[in-house]
């Protein structure tokens, strides 16, 4: 009996002095192996009488269960403390910064037109492009400015050499030869003859020589243009009030329409918003200054005749506003030419995310 | 145009306040850019009695005064020499600023005697040279009263902008007509009496240009003036024009002046002594030259009208007079000049001699023709007044240039043309009192008053009445919807800029915006340059030609970036390249560049410089993000030559290049001083062909296989020169059915490689739609793949 109880005593003494799993096995062998020591006392169960076979075969089996169980409680402990030790192991510095991710941004101006096409889409707008080298007839002809007009000074042009057909060519001073390419559009012509009206925004650059603190020579211009048989100065006032409050995100914007000049419109008006100037700062709505921000009137029946139109049948109205100038009103830009500088200090302060896009149900300003 | 208040109400009977006028005036369309009152400065400044001047116990040239303010006697010191007891003079209480010095006033002593304000000379305020001595006040003015009441500097100037065509309200009585039109109050009336001469003048007008309306100078007149006595004009003359900023010259020149402002009808006076023989209105001889009255000799031709007498030039018409036979104190003859010109060729001469004027402003704004002859009567009055002598009769040559014009206006056409409901008796008297004849009741004929050659048609008739009426009353009315619900703003090809903006931002790029022009030598690197697309008159030879690509513009802006110590600027723009001068000439181009680090130093891995493929990437994401088939594309490995030759390709949808990618040429990168590759792309957004029309936007039907998909390592020794898309393209054509994915995952070149040759390693991926393939079926394929990419390739597959 006193063997068992030395076997006994060494197995688990082997079990507990096991560092790690490598021992342990090297333990478990030892006693259960084929070889081991409680295995050696099973194979001498057979040389045994039956009832001493029976009395000890049940204690070296009360052994090998004992064992087991060390071994097992033993080896959990092990595998735990492992895992423990891997795990401390493997620690990082979490306060690393994320792997660098340049991030993009998008140009105010291109933010802004997205802007413009959420809110006029909305009015039933639709958007028409041209071309930013026009020929002078689509550029002030058309527009009632025949060759001697003075308001073609009005305006500093950029002149390209004269096609072969003699046609000048300039660099477009404004956004409003759309407007003729778009009424002379046999199409539109159809649209309106059948009772249809014409909404169009047409953004884009123009250009005028003049290059100082306020003025680059390359600008961006929105134009409006609605045409059919009943749109009154009325709805002008309508459309950009209800433009300059969602563009703005003023409920209460007030506007202020001021007679003006403008050959290609009459009666003409220029448009004010409310704006403060308190504390130095610029905000926009109600308050004790206002702010220039568009030109706009009925179209010129003259204009209307140029494009193919009869002017006693049909009338509506146009505008044009400064892109960059109401981008710097709303985002608080503070100056014109550093748009086109490309600092990339600046076009990451002042840019948009690509994902911010614009609309009216999802939020228009950022 | 700046006129004052006190001016304005001599041509107009008001109770109004300058808030109301100012407010008006800007709703008339004559904006208000600002009102300055020069009492203003003088606010602190009060009529200060001095009851004691005694001599300063200290200083020989120093007074001590006791100035009674009216609240209370003050002790000043005082240097000037005319301080004495009983006078009255400007006081400045302690606090003051001194306008001419803006330095705030203290109390103090000076050589020990207190001094707690100041006595002013009209230098210290401002009002003038003098700084010989104090102002000296007249005796009635009151003690303690505002100083710039007593020194009569209350009249506010008011400056307005005037627009082109509105050039009757360059004189104050046109402004004055507008307001009492818009009901601030009644026009006075103007009472123009003529005056009989008294000899026949000794200088006739003859006229060079045929008696024509539409001649450049129709009609002409004038007179003569003799024992005249010209000098400094009298101080409310010299007052008013300074007050709008003129300078006092004469009697005679300051009457021309008054004149042109208050009536607007420019004048020109000739020393009538210095004029040899009759004066000719005549078209001017080519490279004949005047020395002008602005001390400028001008070099004439043809185009241009002139005044001239049997010697030479002496004015050019309807801009300046000439020096040369210009009046001075010393004139005792006078001859006046009054003509209309025709404003366009006004406008022509103006800006063909660089030339501005009071005159040409006016001229080529078109003026009343019919003040050729009131402007010598209002002219005659005033020089016999101001400078004594006598006049001659009128002297005249030409025609009146225009006749009466009038206007139908239908009854409903404000309201339809405006919104606005003008009762029809309001419609005809807002004509009527801008000085239009109107017949009827509504229709309306309505006669154009001579000072406004602007109004031509009926809609002009509808502004006259609205503005009058104000735009104010315009009713506001929200658009009438054309459909329940938004269309699209955009067509489809219009969409594609805003889509390749946000997708090449997403990739990390900064959107700029660049001149549309650039320096021509750089246009003609990048393929452009032509000459159509040369600008006549760039502001300068960096802005002188059109870009042909968005691309040289921002490989400026990286470097300027990088010069600012902005590590790897990484831009890109969405923008115009212009091919020719039609209006088809021109294309919307997507162009980047990617400058030093793709990866930049980081803790977590090497850092990586930009290469093609970065340009690559950008070119197809913004392809993608238009919609072009990109799994259709063909990488070619040509690209124009601002490209590096071997690192460059087109991205081809059969022959139609959608976009270049690659490393710009080193060249233009080293001078844009960049040290390492720049990867440019250039996306053409119009070319890829516009998406096929869908009767619905449901999507094919997916198929997906239930059957494992198996994957298959190949490498090949192909010769250097094959491209390694080649290789894939082959493998994918090997089994079309069961390949459904091709991947080239390693290129290697050197030990082990033949030299010449390269190992290009694919994994194919085979997904089998029908059942699990067999290890005999992939074989099979495998044994198909290997023979087809030697086939084409001329490759082996490598041991």
């Amino acid at each position: 009996m006193s063997d068992l109880a030395t076997i006994r005593a060494e197995a688990l003494s082997q079990v507990t002095a096991a560092a790690d799993l490598g021992q342990l096995d090297a333990a478990r062998v030892a006693v259960l192996g084929k070889k081991g020591t409680v295995t050696e006392l099973m194979k001498t169960l057979g040389t045994l009488a039956p009832e001493r076979r029976r009395e000890f075969g049940a204690a070296v089996n009360a052994l090998k269960g004992e064992i087991e169980a060390a071994l097992d409680a033993r080896r959990g402990a092990l595998s735990g403390a492992a895992l423990d030790a891997r795990l401390a192991a493997e620690r990082i510095d979490v306060t690393l910064p994320a792997r660098p991710e340049a991030q993009g941004t998008l140009h105010p101006i291109g933010q802004v037109m997205d802007e413009l096409a959420a809110i006029f889409g909305d009015m039933g707008f639709t958007w028409a492009e041209g071309p930013d080298i026009e020929d002078d007839w689509h550029n002030f002809t058309a527009l009632n400015m025949p060759p001697d007009h003075p308001a073609r000074q009005m305006q500093d042009t950029f002149y390209l050499p004269a096609r072969a057909d003699g046609t000048q060519m300039v660099l477009r001073t404004h956004t409003s030869p759309v407007q003729a390419r778009t009424m002379l559009d046999p199409e539109v012509q159809r649209m309106l003859a059948g009772g249809g009206a014409l909404r169009i925004i047409v953004p884009g650059r123009t250009f005028r020589i003049d290059n100082d603190a306020t003025h680059t020579p390359m600008f961006h211009q929105v134009e409006g243009l609605v045409i059919d048989r009943t749109t009154h100065m009325g709805h002008l006032k309508g459309c950009l009030v209800d433009f300059c409050r969602a563009f703005f995100e003023v409920e209460d914007l007030p506007l202020r329409f001021r007679p003006s000049y403008f050959p290609f419109t009459e009666p003409s008006a220029e448009v004010d918003i409310g704006c403060s100037w308190k504390g130095g700062e610029l905000k926009i709505g109600a308050g004790e200054s206002w702010l220039e921000i568009l030109g706009s009137g009925m179209v010129h029946p003259n204009v209307i005749a140029n494009c193919g139109l009869d002017p006693t049948v049909y009338q509506g109205f146009a505008f044009g506003m400064g892109i960059d100038r109401i981008a710097m009103l709303k985002y608080g830009i503070p100056d014109l030419r550093a748009f086109f500088d490309a600092d990339l200090r600046w076009l990451r302060h002042f840019g948009f995310s690509a994902l911010d896009v614009p609309s009216l149900t999802g939020g228009l300003g950022r | 145009m700046k006129f004052t208040l006190a001016w304005l109400r001599e041509h107009l009977d008001t109770t109004a306040s300058l808030v109301d006028i100012r407010e008006r005036l800007t709703m008339l369309g004559l904006e208000v850019e600002g009102v300055s009152d020069p009492g203003e400065s003088l606010r602190s400044f009060v009529v200060g009695h001095v009851v004691e001047a005694v001599q300063h116990p200290n200083a020989d040239r120093l007074r001590v005064c006791k100035v009674d303010t009216g609240k209370g006697v003050i002790q000043v010191v005082c240097g000037a020499p005319n301080a004495r007891t009983g006078m009255k003079g400007v006081f400045a209480p302690v606090g003051s600023v001194i306008p001419a010095t803006g330095a705030v006033l203290k109390a103090g002593k000076i050589r020990g005697a207190d001094s707690n304000g100041m006595l002013c000379s009209a230098r210290e305020l401002q009002l003038g040279e003098d700084h010989d001595g104090i102002i000296d006040l007249p005796a009635d003015a009151g003690i303690g009263q505002p100083a710039a009441e007593a020194l009569g500097v209350t009249d506010p100037v008011i400056e307005i902008k005037v627009t082109p065509n509105r050039g009757d309200c360059l004189g104050v009585r046109g402004i004055a007509r507008d307001l009492a039109a818009a009901g601030v109050g009644t026009l006075k009336p103007l009472a123009i009496a003529s005056t009989a001469g008294r000899y026949p003048s000794p200088i006739r007008w003859t006229h060079g240009y045929a008696a024509a309306p539409d001649s450049p100078c129709p009609i002409v007149a004038g007179r003569h003036f003799r024992g005249l006595k010209n000098g400094p004009s009298p101080d409310w003359l010299q007052r008013r024009l300074k007050a709008i900023g003129l300078r006092p010259i004469s009697t005679l020149v300051d009457i021309t002046n008054l004149v042109t402002f208050d009536l607007n009808r420019p004048l020109h006076v000739f020393d009538a002594a210095k004029v040899a023989g009759d004066l000719v209105m005549r078209q001017a001889r080519a490279g004949e030259t005047v020395l002008a009255l602005d001390g400028k000799t001008y070099t004439l031709d043809e185009s241009i009208a002139v005044i001239a007498d049997s010697r030479a030039v002496h004015g050019i018409g309807g801009i300046m007079g000439g020096e040369e036979t210009g009046v001075s104190e010393s004139t005792t003859e006078m001859f006046l000049e009054c003509a209309w010109f025709d404003p366009i060729r006004i406008a022509a001469t103006g800006r063909r001699l660089g030339v501005q004027s009071d005159a040409r402003y006016r001229f080529e704004r078109g003026l009343d023709p019919e003040s050729v002859f009131w402007g010598v009567e209002v002219a005659t009055r005033l020089v016999l007044e101001l400078c004594g002598g006598e006049a001659s009769e009128i002297v005249e040559s030409g025609v009146m240039p225009v006749r009466k014009r009038g206007f139908s206006l239908r009854a409903d056409r404000v309201k339809t043309l405006t919104g606005i409901d003008v009762p029809a008796a309001d419609t005809a008297s807002i004509l009527s009192r801008l000085g239009f004849e109107v017949a009827g009741s509504g229709p309306w004929t309505a006669t154009v008053p001579s000072w406004r050659p602007d109004i031509v048609g009926e809609a002009d008739l509808v502004e006259e009445v609205a503005r009058v009426w104000s735009f104010d009353r315009i009713p506001t009315v929200s658009l009438p919807r054309l459909s329940a619900t938004a269309r699209p703003v955009r067509t489809a090809p219009q969409r594609r800029a805003p889509q390749a903006r946000r997708a090449l931002a997403a990739r990390g790029l900064n959107e700029a915006v660049t001149w549309s022009f650039l320096p021509r030598a750089a246009a003609e690197r990048f393929g452009g340059g032509a000459a159509d697309l040369r600008l006549l008159n760039s502001i300068d030879a960096t802005l002188d030609t059109m870009r042909p690509t968005p691309l040289p513009n921002l490989i400026d802006a990286a470097r300027r970036n990088a010069a600012r110590g902005l590590a790897d600027p990484a831009l890109f723009e969405v923008g115009p390249g212009y091919v020719n001068a039609t209006p088809t000439g021109q294309r919307t181009i997507a162009a980047g560049l990617r400058t030093g680090a793709a990866v930049p130093r980081q803790w977590a891995g090497p850092s990586r410089a930009v290469d093609a493929f970065d340009a690559k990437a950008d070119a197809l994401a913004a392809l993608a993000a238009v919609g072009a088939p990109v799994e259709n594309l063909q990488t070619v490995a040509e690209a124009p030559d601002w490209y590096h030759p071997g690192r460059s390709g087109t991205l081809r949808l059969g022959d139609r290049a959608m976009a270049h990618f690659g490393e710009l040429h080193p060249e233009l990168a080293a001078a844009a001083d960049f040290k390492g590759p720049v990867a440019a792309f250039e996306v053409f957004l119009d070319a890829p062909p516009p998406a096929k029309a869908r009767a619905t936007r449901a999507r094919a039907k997916l198929a997906l296989s239930a059957f494992q998909p198996v994957e298959r390592d190949f490498a090949f020794v192909v010769e250097e020169k094959i491209a390694a898309e080649q290789v894939a393209r082959a493998a994918r054509n090997a089994d079309k059915a069961l390949v459904s994915a091709v991947r080239i995952f390693d290129v290697y070149a050197g030990k082990g490689v033949a030299p010449g040759h390269k190992s290009v390693a694919i994994a194919v991926t085979l997904q089998p739609v029908e059942r699990t393939l067999t290890d005999a079926e992939i074989e099979a394929v495998s044994a198909r793949i290997v023979a087809q990419v030697t086939k084409t390739t001329g490759a082996s597959l490598r041991g």
